[in-house]
C-alpha cells in the first residue's frame, strides 16, 4: 500500500470522523502539555526560590502529574449548603469547554497536505476571542453560585478585570490584523514570512503580554484567585476534580495564549535565521514554551497588584496605549499602502 | 519618563535575581538518602552504657530520674546477688524506662548520672506509628552484650554512627570541636562565666 492509496482512503472517510479523530488527537497531546507544564512551572518555580521541586514520585518526579491527578479524582467533591447547585456543578465545565473550545481553531504547523489542526478558520482570532470571552462566565458563575463571600469578591473582580484587561488586548492585536490584512491564523503565521510581527508591533506584543497575563489570572493580576486575601477567590468552595476542572482550564488558558503570542507575533512556525532544517512544529513548541516560561518567571518575580492600580493600569495606560498603537499601524499602512 | 525609565530597569533587575537564582546550588539535602553530619553533642536518643568487663553501668540510684524535668524516666532497681552480679555495685536497675515522647532531650540525666551510665546517642529517627513503642525499655536502651560498651559523649567520634546511613559534610560558619575539646561540661559552663565575668 503506497502513500496514494493511504491518500485515497482518507478522502472516502466521512469529514466528521476525520475532524472528530483530530480533535480527540489535539485534545490528549493538549492535556499532557497541560500536565507538564505544570510540572514544569514547579520545578522552574522551586529553583527559582532556592527548591529542589517535586523530584519524588518517579525519576526527577516527571510522574508527578499523574499522582496529582489521582489524589484530585479520590478527594470529596463537596457543594456548599447555600450554593446554587446546579450553576454551582456547570461551572467549572463552561471554564473548561471555553479553553479547550480555542484549541479547534489553532493551527500548530503546516505541511505539503495542509494545516496541522482540527480546522483553519478564515475567522481564527476571532473565534479564539469569541470562545475564551465565554470562559470569563465560568470564573464569574462559580463564584456566585458558591454562596460565600470570598469566591463572590472573586468573581465580581474577575469581571471588572476581564472587562478592562479585554478592551485593551483585542486592540493590542488589531495592529497585527490590519499589518496581515487577514484574520486567518495561517494567513497571518504566512504574512510573517520575512518578517515576525514582534518587530513593528514591539509596543503591540508588551500590550498584548500584559493584558493576556491578566486576562488568564495569573500573578501579577492573579486578584481573582489572591490565595493571601480571598482564600482561593473564585474556587474557595470547589474540592476534588472539580477544582481540577478550573486548574486545568487555567492552564489550557495559559496554553491558548503562549499560542497566539506564537501565531500572532512570534511568525507560528516559521523557523527563525533560515533554520528550516529543523520543523515548523518545534519551532512552535519552543516558541510557545519560551512564552509560557516567562509566565513563571513573571510569577516568581513580581508581587500582586493592588485592584485600583490594576485598574488604573488597565483604563489609563495601557487602553490608551493600545489605541495609539492602532492608529499609528493604521495610519502608515494607509500612507505605505 | 524618568520615573517610567526607572520603573523598568528595577523591573529587570528583579527578573535577573530570579533567573539567577533558578541556576545558583540548592541547599536542599535530599534527607532520607543523604545526611547532614552534625554536632557531636547532639541530644537523641539515649544509650545505657556497660563496663569494659560487660557489667552494666547503672546501678539503679534513680539520680536520672530525679534530675528529669520532663518525668520521662522510671526506674526501678534491685539487688545483686553473688550469683547474678549485673553492676558492680550493690543494686542494678530491673527495670529502667524511658518514655521518648515525654523526653525533652535536654540531657541533664546525662550530667545527673553518678557512673556515666545513661548517655544521648546522636541518633534522631525514631519515627513509629504506636504511643506505645516510644516508651524504651531496658532490651532497647542497653548496649547488647555483643556490641561494646557504648560511647560517652565525650569520646564520641564527630557525627551521625555510620549505620544510621551516608553522610555528607556539614558546611558550618561555626567550628563545632571548639569548647568540646575541654570534655566537661562543667568546665565549659566554667570557661563561659569567666568571659561572662571578665
Amino acid at each position: 500500500m503506497t502513500v496514494a492509496h493511504v491518500l485515497d482512503l482518507l478522502n472516502t472517510v466521512p469529514w466528521w470522523l476525520v475532524v472528530t479523530v483530530k480533535a480527540v488527537i489535539v485534545l490528549v497531546i493538549v492535556q499532557t502539555v497541560f500536565a507538564y507544564s505544570m510540572l514544569f512551572e514547579r520545578k522552574i518555580m522551586a529553583w527559582m526560590q532556592l527548591r529542589p521541586g517535586p523530584n519524588r514520585v518517579g525519576p526527577w518526579g516527571l510522574m508527578q502529574p499523574a499522582a496529582d491527578a489521582a489524589k484530585m479524582l479520590f478527594k470529596e467533591d463537596l457543594t456548599p449548603k447555600t450554593a446554587d447547585p446546579i450553576i454551582y456543578k456547570l461551572a467549572p465545565f463552561i471554564s473548561l469547554i471555553c479553553a479547550m473550545g480555542a484549541f479547534a481553531v489553532i493551527p500548530f504547523s503546516e505541511s505539503s497536505a495542509g494545516i496541522w489542526g482540527v480546522a483553519d478558520v478564515n475567522a481564527g482570532i476571532l473565534v479564539i476571542f469569541a470562545i475564551t470571552s465565554i470562559g470569563v462566565y465560568g470564573i464569574s458563575l462559580a463564584g456566585w453560585a458558591s454562596g460565600s463571600k470570598f469566591p463572590l469578591l472573586g468573581a465580581v473582580r474577575s469581571t471588572a478585570q476581564m472587562i478592562s484587561y479585554e478592551l485593551a488586548m483585542t486592540m493590542s492585536v488589531i495592529g497585527v490584523l490590519i499589518l496581515a490584512g487577514t484574520t486567518s491564523l495561517s494567513g497571518i503565521v504566512h504574512a510573517q514570512a520575512k518578517v515576525w510581527y514582534i518587530i513593528p508591533q514591539i509596543f503591540g506584543f508588551a500590550i498584548y503580554i500584559i493584558t493576556a497575563v491578566a486576562e488568564t489570572n495569573r500573578a501579577p493580576f492573579d486578584l481573582v484567585e489572591a490565595e493571601t486575601e480571598l482564600v482561593g477567590g473564585f474556587h474557595t468552595e470547589y474540592s476534588g476534580l472539580r477544582f481540577g476542572l478550573f486548574f486545568i482550564a487555567e492552564y489550557l488558558n495559559m496554553i491558548t495564549v503562549a499560542c497566539i503570542a506564537t501565531l500572532l507575533f512570534l511568525g507560528g512556525w516559521n523557523a527563525p535565521f533560515g533554520l528550516t532544517i529543523v520543523p515548523g512544529l518545534i519551532w512552535f513548541v519552543l516558541k510557545a514554551g519560551l512564552f509560557i516560561f516567562m509566565y513563571i518567571w513573571l510569577r516568581t518575580t513580581l508581587p500582586r497588584l493592588r485592584y485600583d492600580r490594576l485598574m488604573n493600569f488597565g483604563w489609563k495606560f495601557l487602553l490608551p496605549a493600545a489605541t495609539l498603537n492602532l492608529m499609528v499601524t493604521a495610519a502608515i499602512v494607509a500612507v505605505l499602502g | 519618563m524618568q520615573s517610567v525609565i526607572g520603573g523598568v530597569v528595577a523591573l529587570a533587575k528583579g527578573f535577573a535575581t530570579t533567573l539567577q537564582f533558578a541556576f545558583q546550588k540548592k541547599p536542599t539535602v535530599s534527607y532520607p538518602n543523604v545526611k547532614i553530619q552534625h554536632a557531636p553533642r547532639f541530644h537523641g536518643l539515649h544509650e545505657l552504657r556497660r563496663y569494659d568487663d560487660g557489667k552494666e553501668r547503672c546501678i539503679g540510684c534513680e539520680l536520672c530520674s530525679i534530675a528529669c524535668p520532663a518525668n520521662a524516666i522510671t526506674v526501678i532497681g534491685a539487688e545483686n546477688t553473688p550469683e547474678d552480679r549485673r553492676s558492680p555495685g550493690e543494686r542494678f536497675a530491673a527495670r529502667y524506662e524511658i518514655d521518648e515522647l515525654r523526653c525533652i532531650f535536654c540531657g541533664l540525666c546525662e550530667e545527673a548520672c553518678p557512673t556515666d551510665a545513661i548517655v544521648l546517642t546522636p541518633r534522631f529517627e525514631m519515627a513509629d506509628y504506636r504511643r506505645s513503642s516510644f516508651i524504651y525499655s531496658k532490651d532497647r536502651l542497653l548496649v547488647p552484650q555483643d556490641a561494646g560498651k557504648g560511647t560517652a559523649p565525650d569520646e564520641r567520634p564527630n557525627g551521625i554512627p555510620s549505620d544510621l546511613g551516608s553522610v555528607i559534610e556539614q558546611k558550618s560558619t561555626v567550628d563545632i570541636m571548639a569548647g568540646y575539646g575541654a570534655t566537661h561540661r562543667g568546665e565549659i559552663l566554667k570557661t563561659e562565666r569567666k568571659g561572662l565575668a571578665g
